[in-house]
């Protein structure tokens, strides 16, 4: 069974470079622990502008049937936003901030 | 906040046809309407710059706003009858199978009217069982319930009456789950009441319960609704008579034994005219009734036990219809405004473009060309039939597993938004209903998100690319739609050297096939624009169009899966699912088929050794790079998305040319399900080299030819770098040639 490792600091590098696949085994594990769906669990999203150059963070309730909450984060790029998202979702699992900006 | 939708009543419009759009906007006083010729999606800076052309029309103005409603919900209604109205005593009976026990008060049967508290009702309450309800009024009502609450997904039989000599109001539930170990018994409650049932005649419904009368949108009869029930119903049967439980069994049957004949008001036969909407009373009244906003027929009853699978052989089996909240054919608004399409206007993509209060919403339709006439040698087939079944799709927004299958955050704009803060605006076929059952039935009737030149490119907007490059090459293509290919067949198509499909032909009727092979054995030329075309099976609604079925039977890529007993389309009784499962995999016309999907990085073909071949010399004249579109709008590359590789098993002419091959996909372009038969984790592309799209080339007797990109992203190359680049260059070869009239050589050798 595949366990979150905080020591694996290689892995959300690997990410931050290049946050979309192809991907190593391990990180995709990782991804694929940190995207589990859950029925009860708010996830995020991102709600994109008018002009589609802006992104603004959003939580959502699990079901689709209710808009999404927007956070204050704007994001310009969407690696930006994949990052920050991975560094929420790090914490969570960690229960320590990912030591890497 | 201004909230602004709209919807057409026809996508397909010819010369002289005229389109009626209805529009609801609250929050503004006036909305403007414009009608526009669409020539590319809205795509960002890279892409040709969104500019939809002004179209001169009469309907072009300003309008005033009104909110219009959608009724949504399901229910069957049977009209105001004599029989119903002067029932004093009676009883009620049905055998059910809910889905949503419990969750809030749900209507099985009765003349209830909840704005006056009249008449009389046999409800699913809040705990989950069965009550009987009578009325004269808010002062005046009286209500019996058994206190044992149904348990979901289980047969019951439910009685209930009223004996007007004495006041005996009573209600009863039997479970009939047969081969169980199910701890269900009997329960049977009854009162003493000195209230009647009041109130003046009143329709019967089934599944709902009127709520009052409406000025605004109805979905049958003028009247509003409520209550409404999730889950099965079977044989539902009223007498004129408080019956034993021997009784109401024998009333439940097909023939009544004397004495209890004449007692018979209604029996309600589900399992005849499943295809249709009408409800069938075989009683001595014919209180024959009509379903409303289509609820799911051709589902097992109480008596299907297993033995049959098709309801086409043994439709007793299948006496049951399936209810939901969220069922939806027809928003049936009011008209706002008209277009007649004018006789001189070009064939092409066209919108009305509403906007108030710095929203915008966008109503496209199909121009067309008059019936029989081909005014360019191109036509362009909208894939109107993928559309419907995507309409309002849902199940994009509801878990993490969007994100987790599609490698990369859920994005959502404000017309997205619109769909959850308006759930009113009804399901696709990818979601489930409230109660968990999947969507089989899609309409264009009503307004959508997710059709448009904006937002997420998927389908429509995604098509336009194909527009954008045909625009860029002159204009001189017609469009027609997968609708009209439906209900005309070849001669669509006859007039017509080339055809060329959209991004995601995904949902096929037998029809349209038949059509398209017809056409390829007559030297017709397809040039299948993208992935995962030719895959499910649909049904079309036999007089509704616009109106599509979808069994998701074994096999395949699919967001539910369907019921046992459930894979034969209602309004067919054509078996469903995939065209892989009934005998017409994709490989067979087009060469090649779905094989992966992924959604995070798209990548790029490589040229194979048959690309030197002399057959199709001319496809790469100009083109001297191995590698071919590593570039493009849609996430970097030409190949990607959903993607079709060749397989001579599936159908794969012997004599096909793959004369590309993608490769270096990512993790997240896994093995379609129906390729995995044993589950073996070497599924994703990183160590799995079937995946791959194959571009491929074939003759086809009488002189045709089918090209297939085999790949749904590589529209969004088409344009890159201002269209200076070998996908485009590649691609207008290909229509050159296709355009040809010079036959190709049948055998190609």
């Amino acid at each position: 069974m595949y366990l979150f490792d905080k020591t694996r600091l290689d892995l959300a590098r690997e990410f931050k470079a290049n946050p979309y696949g192809p991907h190593s085994p391990d990180l995709q594990y990782l991804l694929h622990l940190m995207r589990r769906p859950s029925p009860d669990r708010p996830f995020h999203c991102l709600v994109v502008d008018e002009d589609d150059e802006r992104w603004t963070l959003a939580v959502m309730e699990p079901g689709g049937r209710r808009p999404p909450t927007l956070t204050n984060h704007v994001f310009t790029d969407l690696a930006e936003a994949e990052w920050y998202v991975f560094k929420l979702r790090w914490r969570e699992l960690a229960g320590e901030d990912l030591p890497i900006d | 906040m201004t909230v602004l939708m709209g919807y057409c009543d026809r996508w397909s419009a010819r010369p002289g046809d005229t389109v009626r759009f209805m529009v609801s906007c609250k929050g503004a006083a006036r909305y403007d309407a414009r009608i526009v010729r669409l020539k590319q999606p809205s795509a960002g800076p890279r892409a040709t710059p969104f500019a939809p052309e002004p179209v001169a029309a009469p309907c072009n103005g300003s309008y005033s706003a009104r909110w219009q409603p959608i009724p949504i919900g399901s229910f069957v209604a049977v009209p105001t009858h004599p029989r119903i109205s002067a029932l004093a005593s009676f009883t009620v009976s049905v055998r059910v199978w809910p889905t949503t026990p419990g969750r809030g008060r749900q209507a099985l049967l009765g003349t209830w009217r909840e704005d006056e508290a009249t008449g009389w009702a046999l409800v699913l309450d809040e705990s989950g069982g069965p009550a009987l309800r009578i009325g004269a009024g808010p002062e005046a009502v009286a209500e019996v319930a058994t206190g044992v609450p149904l348990r979901a997904r289980r047969w019951y039989r439910l009685s209930a009456g009223f004996d007007a000599a004495t006041g005996r109001l009573f209600v009863r539930q039997e479970p009939l789950e047969a081969g169980g170990f199910d701890l269900d018994r009997p329960a049977e409650r009854s009162i003493t009441t000195s209230v009647r049932p009041g109130g003046g005649p009143a329709p019967l419904l089934m599944a709902a319960a009127q709520a009052g009368p409406t000025d605004g949108p109805a979905a049958w009869g003028g009247i509003r609704t409520t209550w409404h029930f999730n889950g099965r119903l079977d044989r539902p049967c009223l007498a004129a008579a408080a019956l034993d439980p021997a009784a109401v069994v024998a009333i439940g049957a097909d023939t009544w034994p004397a004495g209890l004949a004449e007692l018979v008001v209604g029996a309600w036969d589900y399992s005849i005219g499943i295809a249709t909407e009408t409800v069938h009373d075989r009683g001595p009244h014919r209180l024959h009734g009509t379903t409303v906003n289509l609820p799911t027929r051709a589902v097992p009853g109480a008596d299907w036990d297993g033995s049959v699978v098709d309801w086409t052989r043994d439709p007793s089996h299948y006496g049951a219809i399936h209810f939901h909240d969220d069922d939806l054919v027809d928003a049936c608004w009011d008209t706002d405004f008209t277009f007649t399409v004018p006789a001189e206007l070009r064939s092409g993509v066209y919108a009305a473009h509403l906007s108030a209060g710095g929203v915008e919403f966008w109503i496209p339709f199909f121009v067309c060309p008059p019936r029989g006439v081909g005014r360019s040698p191109v036509a362009f087939l909208a894939s109107t039939a993928t559309y419907t079944a995507y309409l309002n799709n849902r199940g994009r927004f509801a878990s993490l597993a969007t994100e987790l299958y599609q490698g990369r955050l859920l994005t959502l704009d404000r017309t997205d938004m619109l769909l959850l803060e308006h759930p009113e605006m009804g399901l696709s076929t990818y979601d489930r209903h409230s109660d968990g059952s999947g969507v089989a039935y899609s309409s264009r009737h009503r307004p959508v998100i997710n059709f448009r030149p904006t937002g997420r490119h998927w389908n429509f907007n995604l098509d336009l690319f194909i527009v954008d490059w045909l625009e860029h090459l002159g204009g001189d293509y017609d469009v027609i739609t997968e609708e009209q290919l439906h209900e005309e067949g070849l001669d669509l198509l006859a007039p017509y050297r080339v055809v060329i499909t959209g991004s995601h032909p995904e949902y096929d009727s037998r029809e349209m096939l038949d059509a398209l092979e017809a056409y390829l054995r007559r030297g017709g030329r397809l040039m299948y624009m993208g992935g995962n075309g030719f895959y499910w099976r649909i049904a079309h609604h036999p007089t509704r169009p616009g109106v599509i079925e979808v069994r998701r039977a074994e096999g395949g890529v699919r967001a539910w899966d369907a019921e046992p007993g459930e894979s034969y389309h209602s309004f067919t009784g054509e078996y469903g699912g995939l065209w892989r499962r009934n005998g017409r995999a994709p490989q067979r016309l087009a060469g090649v088929g779905f094989i992966s999907q992924g959604f995070d990085a798209c990548s790029y073909y490589r040229r194979t050794a048959a690309a030197a071949d002399a057959r199709v010399a001319w496809m790469f004249e100009g083109i001297t790079a191995e590698i071919l579109g590593d570039f493009g709008i849609l996430q970097g590359g030409a190949a990607g998305l959903e993607i079709d590789a060749v397989d001579p098993k599936l159908g794969t002419p012997p004599h096909a040319l793959v004369v590309a091959r993608s490769e270096n996909h990512s993790n997240t372009y896994e093995l379609v399900a129906e390729e995995v038969l044993i589950p073996h984790g070497s599924t994703d592309a990183t160590i799995n080299r079937d995946i791959r799209a194959d571009m491929t080339f074939f003759e086809t007797p009488g002189g045709g030819a089918v090209w297939s990109t085999g790949s749904i992203a590589y529209a969004g190359s088409l344009s890159w770098n201002g269209f200076d680049n070998d996908i485009c260059r590649l691609t207008t070869n290909v229509l050159r040639r296709f355009r040809d009239p010079t036959p190709f050589l049948w055998p190609p050798h």
